[in-house]
């Protein structure tokens, strides 16, 4: 069993799309960390190490994720963790942009896979159990 | 007549207090020097005779339950992998269980850590880290490093259960004396401490008392069955909640300043009391304790003056003068019994006890810190919302014998510059004038409903 730590990054309290992702992750089979919403970088990567989590799946809805994601992949390669996946899905930055370069941008932020707004969550679990194995 | 007899082997005094069962009453009190350097019994039997020439009618004693804090108390290590989870885990497993944690290792112990280890004047190791299913490698790397350095003290292994099967094969054929018990952080956040405490109050029956040499008071007191620390939190957690039909006050905080060090316990859940406050970090005991090293009435007195500067120590201390302010610390560093002999070092006494109940209680608290969102000001909490606790019980030497100790003791409710710290907002104040609150811990393992009317009877 998988275990993935799940949370809602930076100022941002939007509980239920976390609640949803928790309950679909668990049924296929996930042992799944949320740590819940207005979760800092440190609380993703301090969860992570202690349970030993295979992938930091992190939620943003409110338009500010780029700049709460910043640096991220660095911080999780100083804490030991440079195996761990990075996912990330929402809306994720600023107002209505082309989604190819918002992804691009992440990636090159060093997340493995990003996601834009209306994402079918289990086309996401299909992926990100291809990655684990 | 039925009479218990509660003796407390403290680090000073040795204390003893006299309840008769039937009547339900407390008889009386005595105390004499604690004589662990010769034979613990010396003093034991010296208070005993004040208390029994007090009281001539006293009657046969049927049961004796003692505590200790002599020779230095229990110290502990706590050993994790992140600070603010599994070793914070792993900290409060120790202070909740009456002991003293001056070192805590976090993620892979070094060298020069595991040296310090070995050097440091410790009893027991508290080895955790990683959640159940979580991280192994760390806690089996520092169990190995355990194991080469072969540490004297028993370790009580209480991390992540997949690595206990291997941990053992690691001490098993070496000379360490080790525990293997429930994870003190089985889940991200939450904490699990009972299995711990349970197993350091065992090795310190058992182990500790023996060495320290108060073993020896066990032919005339019975097991002493716990540390002290650990029968003053028994005692306030069964004043919090109450026994049976008889009813407990609630929410509440004892501070206990001591000539070593400063104790705050919170008995409550802590948990926020708005909507819009999220709570962060280790889930929080329900019985909580906190010790202060630096900061105490005696051996402290010099730690205590560099942790506040000189401006701010005036407002603590009504004199002008403030020539005399180090050589009156250094007078009590260097005599730890001394006693104030005129106003102005009643004074200087009443100032060091404010600093140590105001910090303590600052290092006790939650705090809450606000998030700017875009549906307006969240805010996090970190630690206990304490604003509601009904009563504070002020313990301990200089609190007891201070006229003024209810106004040192409203310090907790200081608020001028920590606005963001949840300390009690509206407290009653208590005094334990009879120093009955470790006595009433140890009754209250054999008569929880007495011990409880008795503590609220006399905390006045």
């Amino acid at each position: 069993m998988h275990t993935v730590v799940i949370g809602v990054i930076g100022a941002d309290v939007h509980a239920v799309g976390n609640k949803i992702i928790e309950h679909v992750l668990n049924e296929h089979g996930f042992n799944v960390v949320n740590i819940g919403v207005l979760s800092s970088q440190e609380d993703f990567i301090n969860a992570a190490i202690e349970t030993n989590a295979k992938a930091i799946l992190v939620s943003s809805l409110y338009g500010h994720g780029e700049i709460d994601c910043r640096q991220m992949k660095d911080n999780c390669v100083e804490a030991g963790l440079s195996h761990v996946k990075l996912y990330v899905g929402g809306n994720i930055v600023v107002g209505k942009q082309d989604f190819k370069e918002v992804e691009d941008r992440f990636k090159k932020m060093g997340f493995d896979r990003v996601y834009p707004p209306g994402t079918n969550i289990e086309e996401a679990i299909e992926e990100i159990k291809a990655d684990l194995t | 007549m039925s009479i218990h007899l509660l003796v407390d082997f403290g680090s000073t005094y040795t204390k003893l207090t006299a309840v008769d069962v039937e009547e339900e009453v407390i008889i009386g009190t005595s105390k004499a020097m604690t004589t662990v350097k010769t034979d613990v019994l010396e003093g034991f039997n010296t208070a005993l005779e004040k208390l029994e020439n007090a009281h001539p009618k006293m009657g046969e004693i049927s049961a004796v339950s003692a505590c200790s804090s002599a020779a230095g108390g229990l110290k502990m290590a706590a050993i994790g992998l992140i600070e603010e989870l599994t070793a914070e885990a792993a900290k409060r497993a120790c202070l909740g269980a009456g002991a003293l944690v001056n070192h805590v290792y976090t993620h892979h112990l070094s060298k020069k850590e595991i040296k310090a280890l070995k050097s440091a004047a410790i009893d027991i190791v508290l080895l955790a880290g990683g959640t159940d299913g979580g991280n192994k490698e760390c806690i089996i790397h520092n169990a190995k490093k355990l194991r080469e350095a072969e540490i004297e003290v028993p370790i009580i292994v209480a991390g992540n259960k997949d690595a206990a099967d291997e941990i053992e094969t690691i001490f098993d054929d070496s000379k360490i004396e080790y525990y293997i018990v429930d994870n003190v952080m089985p889940k991200l956040k939450e904490l699990h401490v009972k299995a711990a405490k349970d197993v350091i109050r065992k090795i310190f029956i058992t182990k500790i008392i023996e060495a320290k040499g108060i073993k020896k008071a066990e032919e005339k007191t019975g097991e002493i069955i716990m540390p002290t620390p650990e029968s003053v939190l028994m005692a306030a957690e069964l004043l919090a909640k109450g026994y049976e039909d008889e009813e407990g006050y609630g929410e509440l905080m004892v501070v206990d300043i001591g000539g070593a060090t400063t104790d705050i316990h919170t008995l409550g859940r802590g948990y926020p009391k708005r909507t819009e406050v999220i709570l962060k970090g280790l889930q929080e005991p329900f019985a909580k304790r906190t010790v202060e090293g630096d900061l105490g009435m005696r051996y402290s007195a010099n730690a205590l003056l560099s942790l506040v500067s000189p401006y701010e120590f005036k407002k603590y201390y009504q004199y002008e003068d403030e020539s005399n302010i180090e050589a009156s610390a250094k007078k009590r560093s260097e005599h730890v019994d001394y006693l104030p002999d005129n106003d102005q070092e009643e004074a200087f006494d009443a100032a060091l006890a404010r600093i140590c109940c105001d910090l303590s209680v600052s290092r006790h608290v939650g705090t809450v810190e606000v998030v700017y969102t875009p549906l307006g000001n969240m805010y996090y909490q970190t630690g206990k919302d304490l604003t509601e606790v009904q009563y504070v019980v002020g313990t301990g030497g200089v609190l007891i014998h201070r006229k003024d100790a209810k106004q040192i003791l409203s310090e907790v409710t200081k608020k001028s510059n920590k606005k963001l710290e949840l300390r009690p907002e509206d407290p009653k104040i208590l005094i334990d004038e009879h120093y009955i609150l470790a006595a009433m811990g140890l009754l209250s393992q054999k008569h929880p409903k007495l011990a409880l009317k008795l503590l609220k009877r006399h905390l006045k």
